[in-house]
């Protein structure tokens, strides 16, 4: 690792300052990323800020919305009653993210914020229609994923909580990397009713996105053959020694038909 | 920058750089080499420890990180003549053949046998997916995570 400055914030306010005053500084949450990132001397920022002592940023709460906050660590969602009984398959795409311990160190803010576009959360992020809570303001999960490692967040701005909407039925169904966890391709399909059906897409493109042509076929209501003869243009999409773009697209389509069983069983 | 950490029921107050891994301080400065560091790149789990009662990669945690943090260390659950219910299990069921990846699989187990309820053959072995056997010998390890859990 390069040399850093580390710094341990107090407040949101105090880690905002933290970095405005910093000449190259960036965020640490739970550090699953950031640290292997530093470690590999990927990135050689000048201070490292230290959110993970912030109090009361990782509260999980039901009401009309499942609202986590951005430090609530993988292993505590998966974990949680609450966030179970109100969308299991939030808890369930909680407890396939990497492996046991960096579920224990990892954080739902480090992920939507890092964008890494084969990171889990996002998918759930885009299919339950999330709004994420910052410092600044609210953002729609649809404004939010802008591209690979990138997303609406400013220079410094801090994710603070995550508001899901909660579904009548949800399934998150994953192609995993066999050796890193991470999603080759996942799918989640969430069902609000009233022809409602938002489909989040990640692993298969720059970052995470909602597919149309998913959302389209299950128009009518989840069922199985609803799917049957979808077809997932790949044209732009990932292609790298574990799988080609094609692949992928192939992928979709197998994982959103997972997720539909997954939802109405 | 300084540093408290309990490492095994003792307190430690230590100055580092800030960009100290909790590894680096458990071998270098408190001279806890049964803590291993297999890969670099955060995959192989031969470096978990218990941090405040979770099982961490300890080569992906800063000091600052575990700064106030009850660090539990393969050196701190057992002694040779009184060997923690995991170890003796490993030892029983000849879940090692080159030892590297032992103490990490050893931290790893006790948290899952800790946090996991109803923990069967396959919860054991997903509850591992952290850490890597680079002899393969997953099988015993498996039956001894099993033997473990009926006594732990």
């Amino acid at each position: 690792m390069y040399r850093f400055n580390y710094q341990k914030a107090a407040s949101v306010a105090e880690a905002a300052s933290l970095l405005d005053g910093a000449e190259d500084g960036v965020y640490l949450a739970g550090g699953m990323t950031l640290i292997p990132t530093l470690k590999a001397r990927l990135a050689s920022p000048t201070d490292v800020i230290d959110l993970g002592a912030i109090d009361g940023m990782a509260d999980i709460s039901v009401g009309d919305t499942v609202r986590i906050g951005a430090l609530a660590r993988h292993a505590e969602v998966a974990a949680s009653a609450a966030v179970r009984g109100a969308i299991p398959a939030l808890a369930d795409l909680a407890g396939l993210i990497g492996d046991a311990h960096v579920r224990n160190r990892g954080t739902l803010g480090g992920s939507v914020a890092n964008s890494d576009p084969a990171a889990d959360y996002p998918a759930a992020v885009l299919a339950l229609n999330a709004v994420v809570h910052t410092d600044r303001r609210a953002i729609a999960a649809d404004d939010f994923f802008k591209g690979l490692f990138q997303t609406a967040l400013e220079p410094g701005e801090i994710v603070k909580s995550l508001a899901f909407r909660i579904p009548r039925r949800a399934a998150y169904a994953k192609f995993p990397n066999p050796a890193s966890r991470y999603a080759i391709v996942g799918v989640m399909v969430a069902d609000f009713g009233a022809a409602e059906v938002r489909v989040g897409v990640t692993g298969a493109g720059a970052c995470a996105f909602r597919s149309a042509e998913l959302e389209r076929a299950l128009a009518g209501g989840l069922a199985a053959e609803a799917l049957a003869d979808v077809t997932i243009p790949y044209d732009g999409f990932n292609s790298d020694i574990h799988a080609s773009a094609e692949y992928r697209g192939h992928l979709v389509a197998v994982m959103a038909r997972r997720a539909v069983a997954a939802a109405i069983s | 920058m300084e540093v408290t950490l309990t490492v095994n029921g003792t307190a430690h107050a230590l100055d580092v750089p800030d960009n100290m891994l909790l590894v680096e301080v458990l071998r270098e400065r408190l001279r806890l080499t049964g803590t291993h560091v297999g890969c670099d790149t955060s995959q192989c789990g031969a470096c978990v420890v218990h941090m405040d009662g979770c099982a961490v990669k300890s080569c992906t945690v800063l000091a600052g990180q575990a700064d106030g943090a009850d660090v539990t260390t393969i050196e701190g659950i057992g002694a040779p003549d009184d060997l923690h219910p995991m170890q003796a299990a490993f030892r029983e069921c000849h879940a090692l053949q080159c030892g590297f990846c032992t103490p990490g699989m050893i931290m790893a187990a006790i948290d899952l046998v800790n946090t996991t309820e109803h923990l069967d053959e396959q919860a054991v072995r997903e509850g591992l997916e952290g850490n890597l056997c680079r002899c393969t010998g997953y099988h015993n390890i498996v039956r001894a995570v099993l033997a473990a859990r009926d006594v732990m």
